[in-house]
């Protein structure tokens, strides 16, 4: 017995030892570097620590859209390389192509070209009406959900790469179900700035400005002639100060996209002292650019984000060496966050975001304050009435819920578990349901007491009678913690990893750890009676 | 010292007719009260909206509020007051989020400088969630307590007998019908943290119910003179002392939650509050008392694991 002890009480003190080990560099930053670089402080959540959590859900309809209308373009250019006599290629509904065949042997020849060059489509119908054949494609659906991961994969890249270049430390960017993307930016101060630097889709494109139609008429109309559109650039007027939206006619056609930049910098110009984003293309963007400025000389060319037209100068000159620049009325911050959007590249869909969470810092730090305030309060206050009812065991208890403290918060941070403000009131729980095996242990020892034990036999009978409830009871309460965490989201998430921490902890020091005090006081001390 | 004697005996099973008609009463006016209000008041992680929790540095009033909200149209929002008054912190909240009025936190921020200057006001909190976001959390957290319910059938079915379990659950349901009851008539909003609370309250109450249900269990071992509604008497007698000294410490923390934990999770400590007593309630007049009832429906054949 007296060697089992001897066991048990070195077991309990490794144990504790760990925990002290992994909770103090969370207490005090005083410690030898070893220690401090090699053991993480306890994570708080961003309700605690302050930050931006995102839900973000990516339109991956609208990648397979954009995919169908590339790969349309590339069939029409086919078409008519191969001589092909067809007419009206659309694309309808988003995402399925028309068109319409001359006659039988167009037919014939556009089945070849189908069959050899766009394997990915599929003819979903076809109509012969006057010896013209209507043809109906769409993507094969498992070209559709490729397209859609795809577009998640790669969004969840830019997002990651952007973020990285605007400086949050410890950010967290992770997929969740199928569309959805979890961002958490803990210390951002400015969510508004984050928000656009996350959420802008960032498509560059070049248009050639159409000067061989009218924009009035097209804006009288409100429809563009066929193969072009309207587009808008948003201008803030220096004497009134009012945003101003001025109308451009331009060419639908693409000619270059940000895919083909290299790089994307804030510099300021010499002129106006006004900051701008000097653009260079990679080798291939700067020889279509080259290409195109060579071809189009004395034409205008409209420099659109994400629909929005940011300038539209006249080509000089033919442009080599692939430089470009976007000027416009922008401040520092946005001529920066628009380098680094360019330079970690366009998401391949619009993001939407479905949830946003802010925190401010000073609340997060009222919100631990708080926490901590309660937790010393209502740990006093049991400590208090443990001893008061209970005496000296009471004491042993308060032991017991001493060291459970000690270990949840070193669990905490061994487990690298996030801390939240409702997990501060689980640990505050914890702490009013730790002390409920030491009740129910005392109770029991009171009985057996009753029934005119001895000291050793009462707690031996107290412990093992006791047991068998304190594991049924503590069980289905992680039954329910575990429900929780598989369920809950961020801080909610944060409240079931310390219940079941704390649920786990308490068994270990009610139970185990004060049997150990009790046998030490019988066994060596030889204790005759026990103060309970 | 001592709170309940040794040898206590109340005749709790005898008031057990009482007991369950007080409970069915509770429960009633509760559900009468989600008729009234058309359900419950959603915050807006299940509603979907905006809230924005904003501090003044000085004394500042609800309508000044909505006038500054007024230049944005927003007047309509739901503007009150957050915590205790001198901390002069207001919560905004609209039923709009993001996907119709985009970037409505920040128009909020610039409606209040209209009215009040830039260091006067710190926008502390923001939480935009989308109609779709909230259908989805709704969702999850009925699905959460149905599948904690139906795990803790399960164990206590494996542990115990079908009998106690459905007394158990019975009892689970009881106490959080009447906190929501509760959470209705008071009119307090229904969150995320306060699904939290009420799983945390089934956690309580159940580790209440099974300490009775284990002594139970182990005075029918004993098979002392004296039928199930004796022995199921006498244990919860038995346990009356443990169950009353733990509801007090649990309630002392989850009051030190209540009145010190800050406006933030103040709801949250409010339902834990209701929670623990109800559940300690329960435990002793609805979840035993129903395995005897339960017996006299359907009679067990005294076949009892371990």
């Amino acid at each position: 017995m007296l060697q089992n002890i001897k066991l048990r009480g070195i077991i309990a003190i490794v144990v504790i030892l760990a925990g002290v080990f992994y909770l103090l560099p969370s207490v005090t930053s005083s410690l030898p570097s070893l220690w401090k670089d090699n053991v993480d402080k306890i994570h708080l959540g961003l309700d605690l620590r302050g930050g931006m959590h995102l839900v973000l859900e990516v339109e991956t309809d609208k990648a397979v859209e954009s995919a169908v209308e590339r790969i349309s373009n590339a069939l029409k250019d086919v078409l008519m390389e191969k001589r092909i006599r067809f007419r009206h290629l659309d694309r309808v509904n988003g995402t399925m192509i028309t068109l319409e065949l001359a006659n039988q042997k167009a037919s014939d020849r556009f089945a070849e070209v189908i069959n050899d060059l766009f394997p990915n489509l599929v003819r979903q119908n076809s109509e012969w009406t006057n010896g013209k054949e209507k043809v109906y494609l769409t993507l094969k659906s498992k070209e559709i959900e490729t397209i859609k991961k795809f577009a998640v994969e790669q969004s969840l890249e830019t997002i990651r790469n952007r973020v990285d270049q605007f400086g949050v430390s410890e950010p967290e960017i992770i997929p969740q179900s199928n569309d959805r993307i979890l961002i958490q930016l803990p210390g951002v101060k400015d969510p508004k700035r984050a928000i656009n630097l996350i959420g802008k889709t960032a498509l560059l494109e070049f248009k050639l400005v159409d000067e061989e139609h009218s924009l009035d008429e097209a804006l009288k109309k409100g429809i563009a002639p066929a193969g072009s559109m309207i587009a808008y650039e948003s201008r803030i007027d220096s004497t009134t100060g009012q945003r101003r939206k001025i109308p451009f006619l331009l060419k639908a056609k693409t000619l270059l996209t940000g895919d083909s930049l290299e790089n994307a910098q804030v510099k300021i110009s010499d002129r106006f002292g006004e900051p701008y984003v000097a653009l260079k293309f990679n080798s291939q963007g700067a020889r279509d650019f080259d290409r195109i400025t060579r071809e189009n000389v004395k034409k205008r060319l409209a420099i659109v984000l994400d629909g929005i037209v940011h300038s539209a100068p006249v080509i000089q000159e033919r442009i080599s060496g692939g430089n470009a620049q976007i000027t416009g009325t922008f401040s520092m911050d946005e001529a920066h966050d628009l380098a680094i959007v360019l330079r970690a590249g366009a998401l391949p869909a619009p993001v939407r975001i479905l949830e946003q969470r802010t925190v401010g810092p000073s609340l997060g730090q009222d919100s631990i304050d708080k926490g901590l305030m309660s937790i010393i309060i209502g740990g006093i206050l049991v400590v208090l009435f443990m001893t008061l009812y209970y005496r000296y065991s009471g004491l042993v208890a308060n032991i017991a819920l001493i060291l459970n403290l000690i270990l949840i918060l070193g669990a905490l941070a061994a487990f690298k578990a996030t801390l939240t403000l409702p997990g501060i009131a689980g640990i505050v729980l914890t702490i009013g349901m730790a002390v409920d095996a030491n009740v129910l242990i005392f109770e029991r020892i009171r009985e057996e007491f009753r029934l005119g034990k001895s000291p050793r036999a009462a707690i031996a009978g107290g412990y093992s009678k006791a047991l068998i409830t304190i594991i049924d009871a503590n069980i289905t309460t992680l039954i329910a913690a575990l429900v929780l965490f598989q369920f809950g989201t961020g801080p909610v998430k944060g409240f079931a990893v310390t219940l079941s921490i704390g649920i786990v902890c308490s068994m270990f020091t009610a139970i185990f750890v004060t049997r150990i005090i009790y046998d030490y006081f019988i066994w060596y001390k030889k204790v005759e009676t026990v103060s309970i | 010292m001592e709170l309940i004697k040794p040898g206590t005996n109340i005749n709790f099973v005898g008031k057990m007719k009482i007991a369950f008609m007080i409970s069915l009463g509770v429960i009633a006016i509760g559900i009468a009260s989600l008729v009234v209000h058309g359900g419950l008041n959603l915050g807006i992680d299940f509603a979907g909206g905006t809230l924005v929790q904003v501090k003044f540095s000085e004394a500042t009033n609800v309508d000044k509020i909505r006038d500054a909200l007024g230049t944005i149209n927003l007047e309509n929002s739901i503007i009150q007051q957050f915590g205790y008054k001198i901390n002069n912190e207001y919560l905004i909240k609209t039923e709009k989020s993001s996907s119709e009025l985009k970037g409505l936190s920040d128009n909020i921020g610039e409606a209040l400088a209209t009215v009040y200057s830039k260091d006067e006001f710190e926008i502390r909190r923001v939480e935009v969630v989308g109609p779709k976001v909230g259908k989805d959390l709704r969702q999850k957290g009925i699905l959460a307590i149905v599948y904690a319910m139906i795990g803790i059938l399960i164990y206590i079915t494996w542990r115990f007998e079908f009998r106690y379990a459905i007394g158990a659950i019975l009892a689970l349901s009881h106490d959080v019908l009447i906190t929501v009851g509760v959470f209705s008539l008071l009119n307090k909003e229904f969150t995320l943290p306060i699904i939290a609370a009420l799983l945390t309250i089934i956690g309580y109450s159940l580790n209440d119910t099974i300490v009775v249900y284990d002594r139970i269990r182990e005075n029918l071992r004993g098979l002392k003179k004296g039928g199930l509604e004796h022995i199921i008497n006498s244990s919860v007698n038995q346990t009356l002392s443990r169950t009353i000294l733990t509801s007090g410490t649990t309630l002392l923390v989850v009051g030190a939650l209540f009145f010190l934990g800050g406006a933030v999770i103040h709801d949250f400590a409010f339902a834990l509050l209701i929670g623990v007593i109800i559940g300690t309630y329960s435990s002793i007049f609805i979840a035993s008392p129903i395995v005897l009832a339960w017996e006299s429906v359907k009679p067990s054949k005294r076949k009892r694991k371990r």
